[in-house]
């Protein structure tokens, strides 16, 4: 690859804002414990949204973890999977935020 | 990926804990095509023009707020200045009035502005009639507020209508006197008011505007409250620059809402205003961050100075961050509405002069200031002035929204609720400007005003 028009297509590629509207980010914070993961993929799954990408940090007792999820396939409304989510945070005793992406790309890159 | 989840978490900690919300959507709605023989059949086509064009606003909103987490506190409306309706038919435009209430309860939104005229040069025979309406207007309805531009700097001060809205003033407060003279908080007059401004109460759809618009107004007091405490002790430089980068973020959050918004509903993105609007929430006031810079009190020495920094900071971090600014764009400082200067104005530390000064510095002018319920119309007219020619000579807009309160002295309290917040009764300067008011006519335009 040592074409510059191609490397420049990557490098584009690779800066643009890639946020669309089918993509969601999940966000749980909270104490640690077993099953946090699991409890949000079930509810995910279940409703047919598939994880992108998943990060996460534990500091001290705290955890937070952020997931990209494809919305394109889900099979409730947004409003649904909110509400089952938050259902899930009760249950795991944690916060749990589901927004579309589109936003935090817009408030933070120029 | 791009998101990095620092930012993410940002946006939750700034949305969960800094009071972080699009302050207003506004939906501008022209009202020029409702022009009838009768103040009924006019009230007739502006109820349905409202009901009919905002009728998806409240859900739109509601399901924006969701799907990307960011509050979204007020919908609102704004319309054609009334006045212009009133022009085509011979009665009180009353009717009208009471119109925009129901239409405004039918979509249910909180405020609808625009029960307005604008008279800087002089009134037609429309705007008299709707001036003259504005007490009676404002205590048969709710939700209605109602503005009047009196003068700007190519116009001048037309200090007949000065005169005229100091009485007008009274009068809304007598009416509306059980509740503390609360018609007042819904009643503002301008300098150089601008038709985009999504706030109320000063909310007008312009004449220049186009059919309907979207405009947004953020709040983010909270956010730049944190990140300057979260500074210390630097120098003004960084400290500018901190207050820069948080208002970026607000205002791309009100960006990116508010085209989301006008997406939705198909009606054209109009402006974003940049203003830091606070709230009576502890920890979402505009002094709090005064304070946070380093005064022990709002109104001390320093105030204007701070407020100068903080001020021009926010347009700074805020015009990069919007394709169209716009409104009012700058920190309020509203005095019911915001925590911090209710806290300074009770232990004396802010007066009625020191808010005029920072008046200068900022947007919009003196904001939900309760005077004493016996405070002479040609005093308030003499405040009215004061702050006018202040927006005139500078370019810039200023109003005023006063409250005489009915029946109270200062040192007493009045109390309007909710985002209207409660307030202390500030003392004024008794002394007699009536003279001076009375001579009527008009003040000419500034040399500023000569720019061709």
């Amino acid at each position: 690859m040592t074409d510059r028009a191609e490397i420049l297509s990557v490098l584009k590629s690779l800066t643009e804002p890639e946020a669309h509207r089918d993509r969601g980010v999940v966000t749980v914070i909270g104490k640690d414990k077993v099953g946090i993961i699991a409890g949000v993929a079930r509810v995910l799954a279940e409703q047919q949204v598939n994880i992108a990408d998943i990060s996460q940090q534990v500091l001290q007792d705290l955890f937070t973890m952020n997931m990209i999820v494809d919305l394109s396939g889900m099979t409730c409304s947004f409003h649904e999977l909110s509400t089952l989510l938050n259902a899930e945070g009760e249950r795991l005793g944690v916060k749990i935020y589901i927004h579309r992406e589109e936003v935090f790309d817009f408030m933070h890159t120029v | 990926m791009p998101l990095s989840p620092k930012e993410i978490v940002e946006t939750i900690r700034m949305v969960e804990f800094e009071n972080l919300d699009i302050r207003t959507i506004t939906l501008g709605i022209s009202l020029r095509a409702c022009t009838a023989p009768s103040a009924a059949q006019c009230a007739t086509k502006v109820y349905d023009k409202i009901c009919r064009t905002a009728e998806r606003l409240v859900p739109v909103a509601q399901q924006i707020q969701e799907e990307y987490g960011i509050p979204i506190i007020n919908k609102r409306v704004s319309v054609t200045p009334v006045a212009f309706l009133a022009d085509s038919f011979t009665e009180a435009p009353d009717e009208v009035g009471l119109a925009l209430d129901r239409a405004a309860k039918n979509i249910g939104i909180d405020f609808i502005g625009g029960y307005s005229a604008l008279v800087a040069k002089g009134a037609t025979l429309g705007d008299e009639r709707l001036i003259t309406s504005i007490p009676r207007v404002l205590s048969a309805t709710d939700r209605v507020c109602s503005s009047v531009d009196l003068a700007s700097t190519k116009a001048g001060i037309n200090m007949d209508m000065v005169a005229q809205m100091g009485r007008i003033i009274k009068e809304t407060a007598e009416l509306t006197k059980e509740r503390d003279g609360i018609g007042c908080a819904k009643l503002v007059v301008f300098a150089n008011m601008p038709g985009d401004n999504p706030f109320m109460a000063g909310a007008v759809h312009g004449l220049e505007e186009t059919e309907n618009v979207i405009n947004v107004g953020v709040s983010g007091p909270g956010v730049v409250l944190e990140a300057v405490r979260g500074l210390g002790p630097a120098p003004f430089g960084k400290l500018s620059e901190v207050i820069k980068r948080a208002a970026y973020k607000i205002t791309r959050a009100g960006e990116f809402i508010g085209r989301r918004a006008a997406e939705e509903l198909g009606v054209e993105f109009g402006i974003l205003d940049l203003s830091l609007a606070p709230t009576p929430l502890v920890g979402d006031s505009v002094a709090e961050i005064l304070e946070a810079m380093g005064l022990s009190r709002t109104g001390c020495a320093g105030t204007t100075a701070a407020l100068a920094l903080l001020n021009d900071a926010v347009k700074k971090g805020g015009a990069m961050a919007s394709a169209y600014v716009g409104g009012l764009s700058g920190a309020f400082i509203p005095v019911s509405e915001d925590a911090g200067m209710i806290r300074a104005v009770e232990c004396g530390s802010l007066t009625l002069n020191k808010l005029e000064a920072m008046t200068a510095v900022c947007s919009v002018g003196l904001d939900m200031i309760a005077i004493p319920g016996d405070t002479p119309a040609e005093v308030i007219s003499g405040i009215i002035a004061d702050e006018i020619a202040i927006g005139v000579m500078n370019n810039k807009t200023t109003a005023v929204r006063l409250i005489p309160a009915p029946g109270k002295k200062s040192g007493e309290w009045v109390e309007f609720g909710g985002l209207l917040g409660k307030a202390p009764v500030m003392e004024i300067n008794t002394e007699s400007p009536a003279a001076f008011i009375a001579r009527g006519g008009r003040i000419p335009a500034p040399l500023q005003g000569l720019r061709n």
